[in-house]
């Protein structure tokens, strides 16, 4: 078997985590040739984004559509996403299916808190997106991006199941481009990041505070 | 007790050092006083609201002794999305898609439900096709409803999904049928006043014709599974029974009602939209327990299947709605109306006042779930904790409905 | 079973000192109530489900239902004379005088049999007033359907129902002040600038524009957690 003598210049460098910096073109020729070469890096992400476990966790309709994808028509689990665990320390994942009332708010915080390292977060359908069609109600909370980074928004009231599939090959994308040392190195690896949140206080008329602005910033509006 | 509960051995586990944080928030009687030596404290457990098996977001703070419970509290609340208040800012027919996120497994039969105190409001009548057409859609979404709702008693029984998975399997035919009707699979905002929205098609009448008729094969196949299921008979049978005069005097209804023996169907009493003309019966239990409950479910789906096979065969053609309707700029004249159906859970009812203008002046839903959790503590009393688990699922709430 | 006037007529000869009222329902439902004095309700309540013509063994539905203070112009036509005197012609002179109709709560039964299959007779309470004197007796121990309910009412409209076992309040947390059903409750304005807002809520939006501080120089100052943001826009389903 011979090897290819391309040695690589820095300006070949691809954003996918290549192994030793090898180009795709050779790694895949090298493939054919039965040999298989990785990174940690990538080994890691391909694994972890093919084994995510999602939290067991429904808060309205959204939740009837998200059992859907876990049921034999849909199924989830051929995204390796079946396992869905009632405890949040062992979640990778926390789908937020549903409308967030400002009674569930601190709950959802707390939970999201309780998992561990590396998580995501799926905000399902338009209610945890941003109050959806409960918007105007005096105990809904208008998105929860309010209180905790959200990885991937799935529109829809109720999103079908095939858009909660749709979202999770969204995550899967997203965790396979991460990067685990250097200066653009994912969220989780990073000791300045914090992975806890503040978690608000039932309050005499609303939330306190009413969203965290380390988190979320409301959209800058149009400058007309 | 044989067994000396952990805390007893070990005093710093006593919830006498460790403050709870839920205690102060629960006033109320205490709890009996424990002079036996093998009984420990009395411990007080928060599940929920994030709890696999408390459908949702309910939560119920139990105390047990042991694992029996002394005292159970459900609490509310979590999923409280102010539908009544956005009612009252909405115009009539504005609020028909918020029905459907009320009870979000039976859309059908909530719109229906609004539809029907609406028209009774504004005094609109409603055409054949339309009536018959309503049944049908009630009927489907009740087959829905106890479907589901068996796969997630028994999921609550330590199934793990299987039988929730035939459920769902079935539960997909029809919500595929009322996509193809209505343009969505779960809210699908089909009723109108004084009508329907979409007229079905032949094809579509005739694929839901064969589902039902192949129905029952699949409750034949169900029940073959679950009923005589031994693990299931020791944890059901005589598990959380009501008497016929609690359930009356805590206005519990639908089959948690018939289950203790109590006649009373709104189908047969109050007779509303065509349900006169169809040949059906009411299946009653006899024991009240979770067994009888889940019964109820399988029997009433049998009904249904009659009901929907005599609806098929006797649809009139015509229009669908009434032409006098007025759906744009709908003003009812000042005055009240409480229109009840039976919905899958219960009755399930509407009070609208209207002050004459395009918004109800209050728009009140009185939600079945709700309601028939009132007895969940008497249920759930003296038996294990696994238990209350089992009995909230017979009890079939929906969070939407229950905190609206 | 008898019409709501017969079971008026029939209650107030068996409470003679109690006021009861017929409250007509002009609506096609047609359904008319019953409004009886706080006072004597728990007795009535008491006759209605033990009485063996009716029965009323089922509470179905309990509703609070809030009156705010209404201004009201009463126009009273005086005729009066003509000052002229000429041909003894009079004239009509409108005095409008307006007067504040004092708001109050109310809770609305509705009450069924189950065992005779008849109703509904329909109950109203109302309270004297919004503010201080917002008690009214419990049906919980008639009917134990009313818990729940009565709980709601007390934490959305703020009735208190004496004797109830257990008043707390049923969907907001127990540290939340207001009464949020009341037709004068102020929801907490939290809602910001978006695309896609509609109608009532983008007018909200842009009172808190006006008001708000420059909310484009809070993006520029990166916070702790200004990592997910910028993974947004990678993602094909961001947020519009």
């Amino acid at each position: 078997m011979e090897m290819s003598d391309a040695t690589p210049t820095p300006a070949a460098y691809t954003p996918f985590p290549a192994a030793g910096n090898i180009p795709d073109a050779d790694r895949e020729d090298l493939r054919r040739h039965g040999v298989l070469m990785t990174s940690m890096e990538e080994l890691y992400n391909w694994g972890r984004s093919n084994s995510i476990w999602p939290l067991q966790f429904g808060l309205a309709c959204c939740a009837i559509e998200m059992i859907a994808a876990a049921t034999a028509r849909f199924d989830i689990a051929r995204f390796g996403a079946e396992i869905f665990r009632p405890s949040p320390r062992q979640a990778d994942l926390m789908i937020v299916s549903g409308t967030v009332t400002k009674k569930m708010a601190p709950l959802v915080v707390r939970l999201w808190n309780q998992m561990p390292e590396p998580k995501y977060c799926i905000a399902m359908g338009a209610c945890a997106i941003s109050g959806g069609p409960f918007k105007q109600g005096y105990n809904v909370l208008k998105g929860i991006d309010r209180f905790i980074p959200v990885d991937i928004y799935i529109p829809g009231c109720p999103p079908r199941p095939e858009a909660l599939l749709n979202g999770l090959v969204q995550l899967q994308k997203k965790i396979k481009g991460e990067k685990l040392s250097g200066p653009d190195a994912a969220r989780f690896t990073r000791a300045d990041v914090p992975s806890e949140f503040p978690i608000p206080e039932y309050g005499a008329h609303d939330l306190e505070p009413t969203k965290n602005p380390a988190v979320w910033t409301p959209p800058a509006p149009p400058s007309a | 007790m044989s067994t000396p509960p952990l805390s007893s051995l070990n005093p710093q586990l006593s919830t006498g050092s460790v403050p709870f944080p839920f205690a102060a928030a629960l006033p109320g009687p205490s709890v009996r006083a424990v002079h036996d030596q093998f009984h420990g404290d009395l411990l007080e457990v928060s599940m929920g609201p994030q709890h696999p098996s408390t459908h949702g977001v309910f939560r119920m703070v139990a105390t047990l002794d042991g694992e029996q419970i002394v005292k159970l509290k459900p609490v509310f609340g979590y999923l409280h999305r102010n539908h009544e208040k956005i009612a009252e800012n909405t115009t009539y027919l504005g609020s028909m898609p918020y029905t459907d996120r009320l009870d979000y497994l039976c859309s059908m039969s909530t719109n229906w439900a609004y539809a029907l105190t609406v028209e009774k409001l504004a005094g609109i009548t409603v055409p054949d096709r339309a009536q018959y057409l309503r049944i049908i859609m009630a009927e489907l979404t009740r087959l829905v409803n106890h479907a589901c709702l068996v796969g997630f008693l028994f999921n609550d029984l330590g199934t793990s999904f299987t039988p929730l998975l035939y459920a769902f399997r079935e539960r997909e035919k029809i919500i595929d049928l009322f996509e193809a009707l209505s343009g969505s699979r779960m809210m699908c905002n089909y009723q109108r006043f004084g009508g329907c929205r979409v007229d079905p098609t032949p094809e579509w009448l005739e694929t839901a014709r064969v589902l039902v008729e192949n129905f029952p094969r699949f409750l034949d196949e169900y029940e073959r599974m679950l009923t005589g299921n031994e693990i299931m008979l020791a944890r059901t049978q005589g598990i959380g029974r009501v008497t016929p005069a609690q359930a009356v005097n805590a206005g519990l209804t639908g089959p948690v009602l018939r289950a203790c023996g109590v006649d009373y169907d709104l189908r047969k009493v109050d007779g509303y939209g065509y349900y006169p003309r169809f040949e059906f019966r009411v299946p009653l239990g006899d024991h009240g327990d979770t067994y009888d409950r889940y019964m109820m479910r399988i029997l009433e789906m049998r009904e249904s299947v009659k009901i929907l096979t005599q609806a098929f065969r006797d649809l009139p053609a015509g229009p669908i709605m009434d032409p006098k309707a007025k759906l744009r700029g709908f003003r009812p004249k000042a005055g009240e109306a409480y229109g009840r159906l039976e919905g899958p859970k219960g009755e399930l009812g509407f009070f609208l006042i209207s002050d004459g203008s395009p918004n109800p002046y209050r728009y009140r839903v009185r939600p079945p779930s709700l309601i028939n959790l009132t007895l969940l503590e008497d249920m759930c009393l003296g038996h294990t904790i696994a238990d209350s688990v089992v009995i909230l699922g017979s009890i079939d709430i929906v969070l939407g409905e229950v905190d609206r | 079973m008898e019409t709501v006037e017969q079971l008026r007529d029939r209650l107030l000869a068996r409470f003679p000192a109690a006021k009861i009222e017929l409250v007509t329902n002009p609506s096609a439902a047609a359904e008319h109530s019953l409004l009886i004095d706080a006072a004597h309700g728990r007795d009535i309540a008491l006759f209605l489900r033990d009485d063996p013509t009716l029965r009323l063994d089922y509470c179905s539905n309990v509703t609070g239902i809030d009156w705010p203070d209404k201004e009201i112009t009463d126009i009273t036509k005086t005729t009066v004379a003509d000052p002229a005197g000429a041909s003894g012609a009079t004239k009509v002179v409108e005095q409008k005088t307006t007067r504040i109709q004092p708001g109050y709560l109310e809770a609305v039964y509705h009450l069924y049999s189950m065992a005779l299959k008849h109703g509904p007779v329909i109950l109203r309470l109302r309270t004297a007033n919004r503010s201080d004197a917002v008690t009214l007796p419990s049906f919980t121990p008639v009917w134990r359907s009313c818990d729940f309910q009565e709980r709601e009412i007390y934490d959305l409209y703020g009735i208190i129902f004496e004797c109830h076992p257990d008043l707390r309040r049923l969907l907001m947390w127990y540290e939340f002040k207001d009464h949020p059903m009341r037709k004068d409750y102020v929801e907490p304005d939290d809602y910001e600038w978006e695309p896609t807002a509609h109608g009532a809520i983008l007018e909200k939006a842009k009172a808190n524009r006006l008001t708000s501080a420059p909310i484009a120089g809070d993006a520029a100052t990166p916070g702790p957690g200004s990592a997910p943001p910028a993974t947004k826009s990678s993602n094909t389903e961001a947020k519009p």
